[in-house]
């Protein structure tokens, strides 16, 4: 895993194994304080506290065609690499929080890489699940919302070519014009 | 480019709607890239973009693509599974953006199995 965007869709491939319907990314830049913040929310099945526990030990895994799991335990690695640290926040029934912090100039932060694939992978592979995006740079944000592309889109299914193409287009250009550098 | 706005979709939504009426038997074929920790790790993201620029420029739209988890088989990700209707699906391993870009001319489109890259025909048993 070399890019924090390969994290994210990672991360938020367990909410959707969690059955999760709505998953919320959140970014946030901020170089005044120098902080990198991602925060991935979802309303899926949530864990234990027994399981939370757990979670990030490359050991423990709920699936069984393997005995290893190292999504979270690489993001929780990444993000102590960086100065930063993981918190995992969950309940049965609710969902869970994850939010990794990094310090955004540190030498061995990981760069963002193309975020507006991870998301175009997320939304083409999981046509019913409903994504929020929100970018934020220093005073700057951009918000991407699939809700709103379904009102608009009617029968149409969300992962029709014609719709991906207007997606990647929307997204690269809402990034583009608040200027991430991460 | 100009800048797009949501009502854009109005539009995109229309036109569809009239090539849509013109032609029938949709979902020819499915192809599924394994989105594991795995498949992520060893570039599956880029492999499933590669695809999915490729049906927009080819303007196909009886293909659809979707990602599942990990299937067991870490060491040969990224993996992509090709299942065209009423034909057994075929599984694609160390599959990259370029590899992609073949299967879905010579095989998706074409209905050549592009053999130096087949991991196995099938299906997976899921537990």
């Amino acid at each position: 895993m070399l890019e924090l965007a390969a994290h994210i869709l990672d991360i938020t491939e367990n909410s959707i194994r969690a059955g999760a319907k709505l998953i919320k990314i959140k970014i946030d830049e901020n170089k005044e304080k120098d902080i990198l913040c991602i925060e991935i929310k979802d309303n899926g099945t949530g864990m234990t506290k027994e399981e939370i526990k757990k979670a990030i030990d490359p050991f423990y895994t709920t699936k069984k065609v393997r005995r290893v799991g190292l999504g979270l335990p690489l993001l929780a690695n990444a993000a102590k690499r960086a100065d930063g640290n993981l918190i995992l926040k969950s309940a049965r029934g609710k969902g869970t929080k994850i939010t990794a912090t990094f310090q955004l100039s540190h030498l061995d932060r990981q760069p963002m890489g193309n975020i507006t694939t991870t998301l175009l992978v997320l939304i083409a592979g999981n046509s019913d699940i409903d994504f929020i995006y929100k970018h934020r740079h220093n005073d700057r944000q951009f918000v991407f919302d699939t809700r709103q592309i379904r009102k608009k889109i009617d029968d149409l299914p969300i992962n029709h070519p014609e719709i991906l193409r207007y997606i990647r287009n929307s997204i690269d250009q809402g990034l583009q014009k608040i200027a991430t550098q991460a | 480019m100009a800048k797009l706005t949501i009502d854009d979709l109005k539009k995109i939504k229309e036109k569809v709607h009239k090539e849509m009426s013109l032609r029938d038997g949709d979902r020819r074929v499915k192809v599924t890239v394994h989105m594991g920790t795995c498949g992520i790790a060893s570039g599956a993201k880029e492999v499933m973009d590669a695809l999915l620029q490729e049906i927009e420029a080819a303007k196909v739209n009886d293909v659809v693509v979707t990602s599942s988890g990990c299937m067991g088989l870490c060491s040969r990700e990224p993996l992509v599974t090709v299942e065209i209707l009423n034909q057994e699906p075929i599984k694609y391993e160390y599959m990259n953006p370029n590899k992609m870009r073949q299967v879905f001319k010579r095989h998706i489109l074409a209905g050549e199995i592009q053999t130096p890259f087949v991991l196995a025909k099938g299906a997976e048993i899921t537990r």
